[in-house]
């Protein structure tokens, strides 16, 4: 094929095919093997009492129903103030900023915040959320935290939506006496819509499979908030996601109730994973017509 | 509604209003953008603020250069060298059988899948990716570590100096770590290989040369820098990553020997922060601002490759 007459049949070039082969099935059967492994080990042990109950001793039942409500209390909290930082953020590095020292010290930085591993943001988050601010374990403390945690993620999502977005959009609203606010509110930001979603649906997956980050600032509290003013005191108060009470139940051994947590992880991970993957095809520019 | 709102900001909307608008904006845009440079700042600032004192304290030596970990006894010993060592070795290990393994499914992605099973195996990696890490570590506990302890036990049979650790030891953790870079590292180095410029491999295939020589000779040459990059990101998750070895890794402090319970870095900081206190708490810190120093260096190294390799292209 390669040479006009005939092909030399290399043994080396065999060999390197079997390697590349074996090595994307090992990826693809790490995979299976994960997904099948918490799936036969876990279903056995998710029933209606495990969801929608909170741990009991003198019953002597599990359920994670508590964790569940704090793993939404987390979510929630940190895209509230994240959402708003990442995408103003993304808007001056694209729309306001000349290119410089200012832009590189910003993009810099917001690459070094994504490289820092979770355990440091699980002490710093300790230290000056819980303890100079004054927080302690609470859920309040743990979203502040992950916001730093996701903020590179949202920013840097706005950003590519944002390049995507044509120049004659722009030029045409300035063009027609639209101010700049005005053109990035009525038609920047509306079209860059959907990178935007797609960075917090990732925003989210990453909220729900953390961990390290969340040990230590809201700590591991399973009870469910109580009805009324409780509603909002609970988020002064220590709770742990569902991540954090799969590593509690692991490190006590109780093996069954943490492969039920981690099949309940594994849905909410493959849901995001076929959400993102639907955004992004239904509103791929180059796909449209 | 949107009608009387909109007016004000139209041709006919005073100057006065629409640039006051317009001004606050751009500066809430501004501090938006300083978010992310203030948290870094602060970051630094508290992790050296908290890690310094207990270097000052046991000193500096006895820290870092000693070996002896023993933070409770009535005479403390803070020596985090073997944590130290751990952390390197085991990442770079982890590296060693991680990034050939990653190296060739981005070479299968981007060169010889055909299309239909390269949608099936790049949707699997991205899966791969979001795996929360405590998810890796229940598998290590149940799948490698009973593995483990039967090699151990055949291996050190008789043995009475080897400490048996149930398991729990180095090569756990780094097959764990292993596996958790590589859609790191798979998703960087397709995407460095896919923008290799097609007219290279043309010309190498016109030449005579067979797919393979061109993937091997003239295309991942030419992705050398997305494929450091890739590396580099690869050590640190690798080095970062805590609770998914914190319980796979034994977590003993011990010389990183194949078959030892270990303790990394940053499951030291998992297991002892809950109820550590006083020099113990703030030797904890200094374990993290290790961590941390590390993690910088491997960012500007990042940043360095990254410019390198933007100036090689123009």
């Amino acid at each position: 094929m390669n040479s006009i007459t005939k092909k030399k049949t290399r043994v080396s070039d065999y060999l390197l095919y079997v390697l590349i082969y074996a090595s994307a099935a090992i990826s693809i059967l790490l995979l299976v093997g994960i997904v099948g492994y918490v799936f036969v080990r876990g279903i056995g042990n998710i029933n209606w009492q495990f969801l929608t109950t909170v741990p009991s001793t003198i019953k002597g039942t599990f359920g994670i129903a508590g964790n569940i409500v704090n793993t939404l209390y987390i979510v929630i909290i940190t895209l509230l103030i994240a959402t708003p930082i990442g995408v103003g953020s993304a808007v001056y590095l694209n729309e306001y900023a000349k290119p410089g020292k200012v832009v590189t010290i910003i993009e810099f930085t917001t690459e070094v915040l994504s490289g820092i591993p979770s355990i440091i943001f699980g002490l710093f988050g300790m230290v000056f959320f819980g303890t100079t601010c004054g927080f302690g374990y609470s859920i309040l403390t743990g979203a502040f935290t992950l916001t730093i945690m996701v903020l590179p993620l949202i920013t840097r999502n706005t950003q590519e939506a944002l390049k995507t977005v044509p120049e004659t959009y722009r030029s045409g609203a300035l063009g027609m006496g639209a101010t700049k606010w005005y053109m990035i509110r009525t038609i920047l930001l509306p079209s860059a819509m959907p990178g935007i979603i797609t960075g917090i649906i990732l925003a989210v997956g990453r909220i729900v499979g953390e961990s390290a980050a969340l040990l230590f600032t809201a700590g591991s509290g399973y009870l469910l908030p109580k009805a009324g003013a409780g509603i909002f005191k609970k988020i002064l108060e220590s709770g742990g996601t569902l991540t954090i009470q799969l590593y509690l139940c692991m490190s006590k051994a109780q093996y069954g109730e943490a492969f039920g947590i981690a099949l309940v992880l594994l849905v909410i991970v493959l849901g995001i994973n076929m959400l993102t993957k639907y955004l992004s095809t239904k509103f791929d520019v180059s796909n449209r017509p | 509604m949107t009608k009387n709102k909109e007016k004000t900001f139209s041709i006919i909307g005073s100057h006065k209003t629409k640039s006051v608008v317009e001004h606050t904006a751009q500066i809430i845009f501004t501090i938006c953008a300083f978010f992310a440079v203030l948290a870094v700042i602060s970051i630094t600032i508290y992790m050296f603020v908290n890690g310094t004192p207990a270097l000052a304290k046991v000193g500096i030596t006895d820290i870092l250069f000693h070996s002896v970990w023993k933070p409770t006894a009535a005479t403390p010993e803070f020596g985090i060298l073997f944590v130290i060592l751990t952390s390197v070795i085991g990442t770079f290990l982890a590296i060693l059988l991680g990034v050939p393994i990653a190296l060739m499914t981005a070479i299968f992605l981007a060169e010889v899948a055909p299309k239909r099973l390269a949608g099936i195996v790049k949707p699997a990696v991205e899966l791969l990716a979001g795996i929360p890490s405590v998810i890796y570590g229940l598998l290590g506990i149940l799948i490698l570590n009973p593995v483990m302890y039967k090699l151990e036990t055949a291996i050190f049979k008789g043995s009475e100096t080897h400490q048996f650790t149930g398991g729990a030891n180095l090569i756990s953790a780094v097959i764990v770590l292993a596996i958790m870079i590589l859609p790191t590292v798979i998703n960087i180095s397709e995407s460095a290989i896919k923008a290799v410029p097609g007219h290279l491999k043309s010309a190498s295939l016109a030449l005579g040369a067979s797919h393979i020589q061109t993937i091997f000779k003239v295309i991942l040459p030419a992705a050398k820098s997305g494929i450091v990059t890739a590396i580099v990101l690869g050590v640190g998750r690798a080095i970062g990553e805590a609770m998914a070895i914190s319980l796979v890794s034994g977590s003993s402090v011990n010389f990183p020997l194949p078959f030892n319970s270990v303790r990394f870095l940053t499951t030291a900081i998992v297991s002892e922060m809950g109820y550590a206190s006083d020099t113990h708490r703030q030797v904890l810190f200094t374990i993290g601002l290790v961590l941390f120093v590390f993690i910088m260096l491997i960012n500007i190294s990042l940043n360095t490759i990254l410019k390198k390799g933007n100036v090689e292209h123009e």
